[in-house]
This record gives structure tokens, C-alpha cells and sequence, in this order.
């Protein structure tokens, strides 16, 4: 699937691709009404929340700027960065693995969990897992791992995707949660109604025994402090609490790019993410620890430092700060196409404007699968507004589509019908002179429209826009004409 | 090659424009000027906004609201380290659970403890966070999260205002629990209810004079 | 002030109203007003498309129409291309390995102002009735095009100008800061998502009872109008240059 350039790191692989081009799978999810219609709840309730909480703050730019520059900093010492968290991680005990892709990350828990002898863990929410397809693999080989956060729970018990990094969920209403709970669940009461306290409820009991018994235990990390070998997680529930507190083994699974540069750096973070995701001042519950602590909590420490493409996106110079990204998922709970596709649509375990360039920018853009990714939005700009560390996304996506043009332009011989509007377009309006040639023509425009004075079928590509909007007749004379006759004459 | 030097080479190779480094710009608050009573105030307000319970009282009170917030509990579990006086009006039904170095509660025991009293290190009022640091007067993780109730002195002198002046008040190196209010979750339609897997009850008691 | 008219190819071609409505309301305000007949185009089109080769032509042709010293500042009625100019042509010109085209890029943009952006910042209009003598006897909406209130930062100039006009009464538009789907061939390559926002946009506009919807973009303003007049509704779109330079003398009709 991956094609690999001379000189370039490896693609990543895993849950990374489209399925199938955006605008096809938007089409479906589009005519999804009750999906739409929660979506549309959840993310204008959450858009709200995240104004009122982040206008509290009157140092919020500041908080952003700090963030987008540590982040930027980290990023351009990667490599110190990991060896010194590697060396104070493992001086408190922990191991640390390396895994060049998603391949290798499975294999390496696979093997950590054998070496246990589990055959069961239970898993706090993770993204990197998700993207390396953790729990299928695990499945393959005999393990059953268990998802503990709630949004998690549902996603898996119906059988079902994750549609959004923070709540896998969203596209579900309570109705729906509850009909999957009564009917996957295999001890549940029967009168369960679809309030979300009697549906957090249900989950409690689900899952208590499993906490208490779990050996192992598997997770991701919001971050990793470079200068302590501290790793961190940012909850809500207490699952995350339960999985890094209660088993023997804990192993976490982590992309390079999480780790800070300092300790004090939580100081912003901590500030910038709980607002940004959940609208609230403080999530309830956060978890930091340092390799093994003697008498309190798991004794075998493990964490898996994943590239899978990381390094292909850092080699991206215009693209790299899509490697910032906190996951905090403020821009898809802004963006209006995501409002109205849903997650699903973009494929990947990354949906919204940061899987529209994070994922192309992992695999690479010349990987056919994520060719329509960059296009998946109107470059309105709200999620550069939203993010918390200053992600510019519409310049990216514009990037990207630089990158996807000329990857097709160098693999198809034939012009396509878009290749040659543009062709067509940079003669007539890279000169005063040319699109004055042209506009000599508008009066024929006039003659397209009806007696109504509008255009409402156009050929080709551009049928597209004459599906739902008309083009008004143009005038009979362009401003620069206007311009020689009444101003110049004079 | 091992998965470590073919990484660190990617690393390597992608940043061959050496991007630079710059200082950063900490422009952010880090410094309160809020008196303790409106440091009080503002922790008390986002407590009870996360539907923690929340009362601030002097020090010589502790007993007597401890033993009302656990007057429905049956045993209570306590680390070696806390005042052992903050328990003493507890009632003689109560069974009293010391979890200490070499006499561990196991998980199963901890999960058949009604509540749980611990101290803390410090707490933010603009978040309404506590910080556990596992210091004795905290003790291990698993006690204050298996309990269904928990019930955490805050001295009022370990209140600041912001996050930035929590930090050099840690040691970062210690399990970290950060705790705002109750477990809950926003995972049904982003709306946000408590009591989930961490205790469903928080209790806090903010004490003047400690 | 010699200020130099750029004009976007938009509204050139298709809006010669809106252009001529832009050079009135800085000549009433004792303004020169100059074009410089080189420009034709900002080049986003091709940009957001992904065309930066095709591009470059396009932007190095108007930073060599506006690189000169001929004029004091330059104006557009577009926050869209304003941002491309700011924003875009430094980045197409970094990306595509030019420092020099870049450098010149800065400078063009940094002297290429939105024309509230002029009105307000430079000119000092906060009253447009008073100043500008506008006048526009119709109930509006406006929407914020997102290029101009989120790239330029525009914050609530264009609305608050507007609400000063003679004789206006401006409906407040819910969900304005919502995009209307356009997004130059977004609209094309997702025609589907593009019509779906379109469709709450134009809900939003009828429920205002406004006679027109008003915005400082023509293209959005185009995108809009297409959707207003594809489902039949009774608003129509007026950039707000066209509303400014309305008089009483000279009522702009809808
Ligand atoms: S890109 Fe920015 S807004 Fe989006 S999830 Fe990442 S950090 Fe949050």
C-alpha cells in the first residue's frame, strides 16, 4: 500500500487510509439524518462549553503561544528529547521499546502480554493503539482486550467505529447507546433507561470486575516529560486510574512526537487541553508517573515509542507542525464538514481537519487512499482558530493539496478536466491583459442565462455547482472596460 | 539495524533543514494576586460546580464533619501517614482500615471500603483541581480510587491560585493524581455527568489553620 | 491618499457594480483613486486547489502590478483575497523556493488593506452615515465571510459599519460565523457538503426576514445568492460596498 520515496522515512500503515474517496463516503454519511441530527447537538453544545471556559482565561493567546512553541521546539530536537526520556524512564524502571511501525508496536505487546501469561487486558483510551489496530491484532493472537472508557465501550460492544478522537461515540444519542447496552451486555438490567447517569451506571458494574482483576494492562499517554521520564494521562472517568493503578504490567503505547522537553511544560498543557476538549476548567482525573514506584501501582512499566510515519511527517517541512497536535479535538468539534459527515467519512483513525492532513501526512500524500483527504474542507478556517497550539491547518491542507496535485500530475499522463481549467485559468489570469481578453466575452455569458437573468446547468466538473445554487447572468461590461471608457477617457 | 537507530536516523533525515529552536514565550499568568479568602472562595465555587461536596472549616472541626460525611459508612480506609486524630469521632461501628507499608489492603478488601480519608499536596482554585502526590498522608493510588467515596483534606495553605504556582510545589516524580471533582464522564453527547469508575462521592474539606 | 484599486477578478468580471461602488465611497471621501491595469487576480483559486506552478504566474503578476511606489496603500472589497495576498503569496513563494518573490510578497501585502479594514483603521470611519453620507432604507443580514473575520481579523468591523448606515435596520443572522460551504472548488470536489451548509446558511438568512444579506465578499456573496435563488427565497445578496456608497440621492435598489 505504502510506495516509499528515495530518501523519505516509511509511510505509517495501519487504520490510516480512506476507505474509499471523502466526497463519496460524505455523500453516504450525509444521508445518515439521525447521525447528522447528534452530531449537530454534541458539537454546537461542545463549541459553547469550550468559548465560555477559554474566554475565562486572559492569558489564553499566551498559553497558546507557549504551546505551539514548545511543541515546535520538541519537535525539532526529537531526537535528544526521546534519548533523554529513554535514560530517565529506564533509570526508574522502566523498559522502553522502539517500533518502527504499526507491525512491530503489535508485536512487541503481543509479546509483553504472553510474557505474563495474561490472556486479558484491559485498555485505557488510546489513539496510537487505534491507529496500529492494537485490539484486533491482540484478538488474533488470542487476547482479549477490553475497552474501559465509556465512549470506547460502546464503539466496541456495538460493533461499530470511532468517529471522533475524544468521544468515539458522538455519533450516538443516549437511545442508542442504551439499546447496544441492553442487548450486548451481558449482565444488565433490563429496565435501563437512557439517561447518561444510568447509562454510566451500567458501565460501572460492567466493568468493576474486570478492573479488579486485570494483570495486565494497556495504554496510551497525553504526554511524556523528557527531563523526568514521566508519562502522563488525562481522563475522566477513573478507568485510566484503574488500568495505571491496579494491574501488575502496565504498557503504554505512545507516538514519538508526544514527548515535552520539561516538567514545567505540563504547566501549559494542562491548561490548554482540558478547556479545549471537553469545555471544562480541569478534566476530573490525571494520572502522571516515572517508571516503576516501589508499593504503589503496576511494577512491570513498559512504554512502546511508535514512529509509524511520524518521521515521514516531520520530514515535511511545511507540514510537520500537524505533529503538535495535543488530540484535544477542538477543530472537529468547530469544523462544519465534520459536523455534517461525521468521522466515519475521513477512514481513518483520525478524522476532522487534523486527520484531513495528519493521516496523508503520515502514509504520504502520493498514497492514492488519502489523495481526497486534503480537499475535505472549505479552508473557513475555524479549527486554526480553535487550536489550542496553533495548528495551521488550512495552510497545511493547502500544502497538501500542492503535494497531491503534483504526485498525480507526475503518475497520469492525461490532463484531467480540473488540470486543464487550471492550465487555462493561470494563462488568462496570470495577465491584466488576457483576463481582459476575456471579459470581452461576458456578454455571451448573458446569453446562457435564461430570461431570469441566472445559469442553472453547467457542464463538466462544474455541475457540481449548479446542483444546488445558480450563477447570476455576468454584465455586460467588466469594471476594467468600465474603468478605460469613464474614468481613463475622461 | 535495531528499531531505535532506524528512528533516530528517520529523525535524522527529516529534520535535515535544522529547523531552530526558540524560547518560549511564557507570557502566561504565573503569579496570583488573590487573598486566601478569595483563593477560598474560588476553589469552593469550582468544587461545587464539578457536584463535588465542599465545606471549609477550622482545624479543630475535622473529627466531627469526617465522621458526618461517613456517617453511612461501614469501614473506612486510611494511609499510615494521615493525623490519626481526624478519625477519632468516628463512630464505633465503623471499621477503621490502615493501609501502610507491609500491611497492604488488597484490592479486593479495598473495594470492600466504603470510603476512603486522605490528605493532599496542593490544589488549584481557578481549575478546581487536588493534587495527590502519595506522600503518607496521601498513601498509595489505589486506596483513594478504589473506595466509593472519598473524602480529601485540603489545608488551606496549600491553595493557589494557578497551575504555574502549583508546579514547584510538586515533585513530579511521585504517582501524580490530579483530581477535579468526582469521576464523570462526557462520553453520552458530550454532556457531562459524575460517577463513573473513581469514587462517585468526593468530599472536601478545606481547613483553616492547617 | 492615492489609494490603488484592487479590484479581484470576481468582481471585475462579474460585480463591476461593487468596484465602482469601492472607488465612489473613497472619492467622496477626497481620495484618489488609481487601478493598476496590470492586476488581474490573487491566485487562490489556483492555490486551494493545489495548482502552486500554475499559481506562481498569477501571484507574481500581481506583485509586480502592485510593487511600486506609485500609491499610498492598496484596497480591495474582498477579505478573501486581502488574506491570500497577506498570507498566501509569502507562503506560495516560500514553498516553492523563491526568498526574493517572497520578501516583495510582504511588502504588497503589508500595504494592501480590506476596504473596512481601510475605512476603519486608516480612514477613521466609524459613522457612515455621518461620513460617508450612506443610506440604504432596507432591512438586512450580514454574513462574516470566514477569510475576513478569521485570517484578516476583522472582528466586528464590517457589521458595526453597516449598522450606521442611513435609514438601515440590520437583523442579526444566527450561526453567522458558520461557513457557507463555499470554498472556491470545495464546492466543486464536494459539491454534497458544500450544498449542505449552503442549505442551513440560506435557512438561517430567510429566518431573519431580511431583504438582503449583505457581506463584504462577493464571492461568498455569489455562493450564497446562487442558494437563495436556486430554492426560490425572497433575500437577495448586496456587498456592502454597494450599500455604503448608496445615498439618499442615489438609493442602490435591491
Ligand atoms: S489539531 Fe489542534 S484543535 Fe485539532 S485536535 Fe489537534 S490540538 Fe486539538
Amino acid at each position: 500500500m505504502t510506495q516509499v520515496f528515495l530518501g523519505m522515512p516509511a509511510g505509517g500503515q495501519g487504520n490510516l487510509f480512506e476507505q474509499e474517496p471523502f466526497p463519496k463516503a460524505a455523500h453516504r454519511e450525509l444521508g445518515n439524518t439521525q447521525m447528522r441530527k447528534n452530531l449537530r447537538h454534541a458539537t454546537h453544545s461542545i463549541r459553547d462549553k469550550r468559548l465560555k471556559v477559554v474566554g475565562e482565561l486572559p492569558d489564553w493567546e499566551a498559553l497558546r503561544n507557549a504551546g505551539s512553541t514548545i511543541k515546535n521546539n520538541s519537535m525539532a530536537t526529537l531526537e535528544e528529547r526521546l534519548l533523554e526520556f529513554e535514560k530517565n524512564f529506564t533509570a526508574r524502571g522502566g523498559v522502553v521499546h522502539w517500533a518502527r511501525d504499526a507491525d512491530e508496536a503489535n508485536k512487541i505487546v503481543t509479546d509483553l502480554v504472553r510474557g505474563t501469561g495474561a490472556t486479558e487486558v484491559v485498555k485505557v483510551k488510546s489513539m496510537a493503539t487505534q491507529e496500529i489496530g492494537l485490539n484486533e491484532h491482540l484478538e488474533s493472537e488470542g487476547i482479549d482486550a477490553f475497552e474501559t472508557d465509556l465512549a470506547e465501550l460502546i464503539v466496541q460492544l456495538g460493533q461499530d467505529k470511532p468517529s471522533h478522537i475524544l468521544v468515539p461515540a458522538i455519533h450516538k444519542n443516549r437511545t442508542e447507546v442504551r439499546d447496544i447496552f441492553l442487548k450486548e451486555m451481558p449482565v444488565v438490567d433490563p429496565n435501563l433507561t437512557d439517561e447518561p447517569a444510568k447509562l454510566a451506571e451500567a458501565a460501572r458494574a460492567h466493568l468493576r470486575k474486570k478492573f479488579l482483576a486485570a494483570k495486565v494492562a494497556i495504554s496510551g499517554a497525553n504526554f511524556a516529560l523528557a527531563d523526568t521520564g514521566t508519562l502522563g494521562v488525562v481522563e475522566s472517568e477513573g478507568n485510566g486510574r484503574m488500568c495505571l493503578t491496579l494491574p501488575e504490567t502496565l504498557i503504554t503505547v505512545m507516538g514519538i512526537e508526544k514527548v515535552l522537553p520539561h516538567w514545567e511544560d505540563v504547566e501549559v498543557f494542562m491548561q490548554l487541553l482540558p478547556r479545549s476538549s471537553t469545555g471544562e476548567r480541569m478534566n476530573p482525573y490525571t494520572s502522571l508517573w516515572t517508571g516503576v514506584t516501589e508499593d504503589d501501582g503496576p511494577q512491570n512499566v513498559h512504554i512502546v515509542l511508535l514512529d509509524n510515519g511520524r518521521t515521514r511527517a516531520l520530514a515535511d517541512r511545511f507540514g510537520r507542525t500537524a505533529l503538535n497536535c495535543i488530540r484535544c479535538s477542538a477543530c472537529m468539534n468547530v469544523c462544519p464538514v465534520y459536523e455534517r459527515t461525521g468521522g466515519h467519512a475521513y477512514g481513518s483513525t483520525y478524522p476532522g481537519p487534523i486527520g484531513a492532513i495528519l493521516s496523508p501526512l503520515l502514509t504520504g500524500i502520493e498514497v492514492e487512499e488519502n489523495g481526497s483527504l486534503p480537499y475535505a474542507s472549505s479552508l473557513c478556517g475555524a479549527c486554526y482558530e480553535a487550536c489550542p497550539v496553533k495548528i495551521n491547518i488550512p495552510e497545511i491542507l493547502v500544502h497538501l493539496r500542492g503535494e497531491d496535485v503534483d504526485a498525480k500530475r507526475e503518475k497520469h499522463k492525461l490532463p484531467t478536466q480540473m488540470d486543464l481549467l487550471m492550465k487555462g485559468g493561470s494563462w488568462a489570469l496570470g495577465k491584466g491583459k488576457n483576463i481582459g481578453l476575456l471579459e470581452k466575452a461576458l456578454p455571451l455569458g448573458r446569453l446562457a442565462a435564461g430570461k431570469d437573468k441566472k445559469i442553472k446547468k453547467l457542464p463538466g466538473i462544474a455541475a457540481g455547482w449548479t446542483k444546488s445554487r445558480d450563477i447570476p447572468a455576468p454584465p455586460n461590461k467588466s469594471f476594467r472596460d468600465w474603468w478605460s471608457d469613464e474614468k481613463e477617457s475622461k | 539495524m535495531s528499531a531505535k537507530d532506524e528512528i533516530l536516523g528517520r529523525i535524522r533525515t527529516a529534520l535535515a533543514d535544522t529547523p531552530v529552536t526558540e524560547e518560549v514565550p511564557r507570557e502566561y499568568r504565573t503569579t496570583s494576586t488573590m487573598s486566601q479568602e478569595q483563593l477560598i472562595e474560588l476553589l469552593v465555587d469550582r468544587l461545587v460546580d464539578y457536584k463535588a461536596g465542599v465545606e471549609v472549616i477550622e482545624a479543630e472541626q475535622i473529627p466531627e464533619f469526617v465522621a458526618s460525611k461517613l456517617k453511612d459508612a461501614s469501614s473506612v480506609v486510611y494511609p499510615q501517614g494521615l493525623d490519626a486524630r481526624w478519625l477519632s469521632a468516628l463512630g464505633s461501628e465503623v471499621e477503621l482500615r490502615l493501609d501502610a507499608p507491609g500491611a497492604r489492603l488488597s484490592v479486593a478488601e479495598l473495594d470492600a471500603t466504603s470510603a476512603v480519608v486522605t490528605s493532599s499536596a496542593v490544589s488549584v482554585a481557578e481549575s478546581g483541581t487536588i493534587i495527590l502526590d502519595g506522600q503518607p498522608d496521601q498513601g498509595r493510588r489505589a486506596i483513594s480510587l478504589v473506595p466509593d467515596h472519598h473524602v480529601c483534606i485540603v489545608p488551606v495553605s496549600t491553595i493557589v491560585q494557578l497551575l504555574p504556582e502549583a508546579m514547584p510545589r510538586l515533585s513530579i516524580t511521585r504517582p501524580l493524581t490530579w483530581i477535579s471533582g468526582p469521576s464523570a464522564t462526557s462520553d453520552i453527547e458530550l454532556e457531562r455527568v459524575e460517577g463513573v469508575h473513581g469514587p462517585r462521592t468526593l468530599d472536601v474539606l478545606m481547613v483553616r489553620g492547617l | 491618499m492615492r489609494i490603488a484599486l484592487f479590484a479581484t477578478c470576481i468582481v471585475d468580471a462579474m460585480y463591476p457594480e461593487t468596484a465602482k461602488s469601492t472607488v465612489k465611497i473613497l472619492e467622496r471621501l477626497g481620495h484618489e483613486v488609481i487601478f493598476p491595469k496590470a492586476q488581474a487576480c490573487c491566485g487562490q483559486m489556483h492555490m486551494n486547489s493545489g495548482y502552486m506552478p500554475e499559481a506562481l504566474p498569477v501571484v507574481e503578476n500581481h506583485i509586480n502590478a502592485f510593487d511600486t511606489e506609485d500609491y499610498d496603500v492598496a484596497v480591495a472589497p474582498s477579505g478573501s483575497c486581502v488574506a491570500s495576498v497577506k498570507h498566501q503569496h509569502p507562503f506560495l513563494a516560500e514553498r516553492l523556493g523563491k526568498p526574493e518573490l517572497k520578501e516583495r510578497a510582504k511588502a504588497v501585502g503589508a500595504r494592501t488593506y480590506e476596504l473596512t479594514q481601510l475605512l476603519v483603521d486608516v480612514l477613521g470611519i466609524t459613522n457612515a452615515a455621518e461620513q460617508l453620507g450612506s443610506y440604504f432604507p432596507e432591512t438586512i443580514t450580514y454574513h462574516p465571510s470566514c477569510h475576513g473575520m478569521r485570517s484578516l481579523g476583522l472582528g466586528d468591523r464590517q457589521l458595526d459599519l453597516l449598522k450606521t448606515v442611513g435609514g438601515i435596520t440590520v437583523n442579526e443572522l444566527p450561526e453567522a460565523d458558520q461557513c457557507c460551504g463555499f470554498g472556491g472548488t470545495f464546492s466543486i470536489k464536494n459539491a454534497d457538503v458544500s450544498s449542505a451548509m449552503l442549505e442551513d446558511k440560506v435557512k438561517n438568512i430567510c429566518s431573519t426576514g431580511a431583504s438582503a444579506c449583505s457581506g463584504g465578499d462577493a464571492s461568498c456573496l455569489m455562493h450564497i445568492g446562487g442558494g437563495l435563488s436556486r430554492t426560490g427565497a425572497k433575500p437577495k445578496t448586496l456587498h456592502l460596498a454597494d450599500i455604503l456608497a448608496s445615498t439618499m440621492e442615489e438609493t442602490v435598489s435591491l
